[in-house]
């Protein structure tokens, strides 16, 4: 399996991908593609243990530790928190604990995704990061007893 | 479809100038603002009454004996006399300062309920409610052991008057009824509700946060014994609301919640309450949104409701004819007796993608349950986009959200 480069890296590069779009269509039809494109999370797995909940839209969020590595899987029925979720998969995915929980997480801010972060009772960015970094902490905790 | 001219009288540039929030931008765009029914925006005399009150006459009311005092403690007496006008009551003391309708049927749940409910009591309310009526209930029905009935509807939203007919009996104490559904728009037949409910001698509180903008009220011709509505849903400041409730009723129900200004005498031994309507008004009211809610409601009565309504009807007609063209498009609660609201789904698509996406074209409208879930459940939906209008939005604005939506629906193809 070849190495996934650090979470620092891949965040630059999003933050690349993004500096090419000059309006916000550009930037949510990446958003909305990404949303397209992340691999299918089985039905087994839709269960109400693996719901984030928010107040709009349903996401599920499974995670797996493989070689001192996690890795998520996730669905939403709303497209652009889909989209969102898989940017953050690319970001985490693959990652050590420690590194999943020492992201500061600033990259959303340089890709004017910070109002994503805001929307507290929406399903926003700011509840998946938080299971996200739960998840890497009870990995994190299993893999020190 | 014929864009039908507005009424004489009706001026609607001259309304829109009246409203500071509406020239802003957002995401750099016009704001397109069709959110009212979650939040009417406020008119510069709004604004200026709030800041008038704080620069000018500021005082504790009621009590004081100097000047500030009495002109506070007039300006808030003032808006009671308007509040009973605007609604049709008789007497300014069944009118009650709440924070809002929630507050109001929180109250009349907790006094009237605690002290006249019995175990196996029947409380009847509809499928259509807004959570603010359905949860006080059931918190009053689990303290009393008495139970709670949800009247059905149709498919489209409609309250089914036979089913709730079949449901009166003696054991039914209390009938709470939204007046126009904030998530779809339809309008109860509250009249007949009333008249049937008073017949088994069941008490009913109209919810009207979502009708007193829109249609003509008044209490006396409806009989009903309570009436909640909200200030910020009528161009008024947040945080004040009106609860009124028929004298002899609220004479009868004992305080709310205990403190300053409800009180006639206080010792250690016991207290003696004050009469109406400040039993139900504890502590420093809101006095500074209260002032301004008069000057909200002159501002529609100013207008003119009937005016408003006619312009509120030709948006509600013209935005359900121009949504209906997008296809996929579904609009819920499609039904002729309406206030501006539509809700509606699209195939294929959440509300919340809806949103974001007309947010970025600087539209504002609701997505998602409305705080109604259990009517979002039983239309087999979990959500809905809501577009409401009020008397400053515009036939353009509706084409500006139509075209927004056709590019939603490209964007998420």
């Amino acid at each position: 399996m070849t190495d996934t480069p650090a979470i620092q890296t891949i965040e630059e590069d999003i933050v690349e991908e993004f500096a090419l779009f000059d309006n916000w269509e550009d930037k949510y039809e990446y958003i909305i593609d990404m949303g397209k494109k992340l691999p299918k999370l089985e039905d087994a797995h839709k269960k109400e243990e693996n719901k984030i909940r928010g107040c709009q839209s349903t996401v599920w969020m499974v995670s797996e530790y493989r070689d001192g590595k996690i890795y998520y899987k996730a669905d939403s029925d709303a497209m652009i928190v889909k989209g969102l979720i898989s940017m953050l998969i690319r970001v985490f995915s693959g990652q050590k604990p420690g590194d999943i929980i020492a992201a500061d997480m600033k990259f959303i801010d340089d890709i004017g995704m910070s109002t994503h972060l805001a929307q507290t009772r929406s399903n926003g960015l700011r509840s998946m990061i938080k299971q996200m970094k739960l998840d890497a902490m009870v990995w994190a905790s299993k893999e020190n007893n | 479809m014929e864009i039908v001219s507005l009424q004489k009288g009706l001026d609607i540039d001259s309304v829109r100038k009246q409203f500071p929030i509406l020239h802003r931008q957002v995401k750099g765009k016009p704001l397109v603002y069709l959110d009212n029914a979650a939040t009417s925006q406020k008119p510069q005399v709004v604004i200026d009454a709030l800041t008038e009150y704080y620069s000018g006459y500021n005082a504790n009311i009621h009590r004081g004996i100097h000047t500030l005092a009495e002109e506070a403690t007039a300006a808030f007496e003032d808006t009671r006399e308007t509040v009973k006008n605007f609604i049709g009551a008789s007497l300014t003391e069944e009118i009650i300062f709440t924070r809002g309708t929630t507050e109001g049927i929180n109250l009349v749940a907790s006094s009237w309920g605690r002290a006249n409910l019995q175990p196996g009591d029947e409380i009847i309310i509809s499928t259509l409610e807004h959570h603010s009526n359905i949860v006080p209930w059931q918190m009053i029905a689990q303290e009393r052991g008495a139970f709670l009935k949800v009247v059905p509807i149709t498919d489209d939203g409609e309250f089914l008057f036979d089913a709730f007919e079949k449901m009166l009996s003696p054991k039914t104490k209390f009938v709470s009824l939204v007046h126009a559904s904030n998530a779809l728009g339809v309008i109860n037949p509250v009249k007949k509700v009333i008249d049937a409910a008073h017949a088994f001698g069941a008490l009913v509180l109209i919810d009207g946060a979502q009708s007193t903008v829109h249609l003509n009220i008044n209490v006396q011709e409806l009989n009903c014994d309570f009436f909640a509505f909200s200030g910020h849903k009528v161009y008024g400041p947040t945080g004040v609301g009106v609860l009124y409730g028929k004298r002899e009723i609220l004479e009868a129900m004992p305080p709310y919640q205990g403190g300053g200004e409800m009180i006639r005498e206080v010792s250690f031994s016991g207290t003696t309450y004050n009469d109406l309507p400040y039993k139900f008004e504890a502590g420093t009211p809101n006095i500074a949104d209260v002032i301004a809610l008069k000057t909200a409601l002159d501002f529609i009565s100013g207008i003119g409701k009937t005016e408003i309504a006619q312009h509120e009807n030709q948006l509600l007609t013209y935005a359900s004819a121009q949504l209906k063209e997008i296809s996929g498009l579904r609009i819920i609660g499609d039904i002729e007796s309406k206030v501006s609201v539509v809700s509606f789904v699209i195939e294929g698509i959440h509300p919340q993608d809806i949103g974001i996406l007309l947010d970025n074209q600087g539209i504002a409208v609701r997505t998602g349950h409305h705080c109604t879930q259990p009517l979002m459940h039983r239309l087999g939906i979990t959500g809905t986009s809501r577009a409401s209008f009020a008397v400053y939005n515009t036939h353009e604005e509706i084409d500006v959200l139509v075209k927004g939506l056709f590019k939603v629906k490209k964007m998420l193809a």
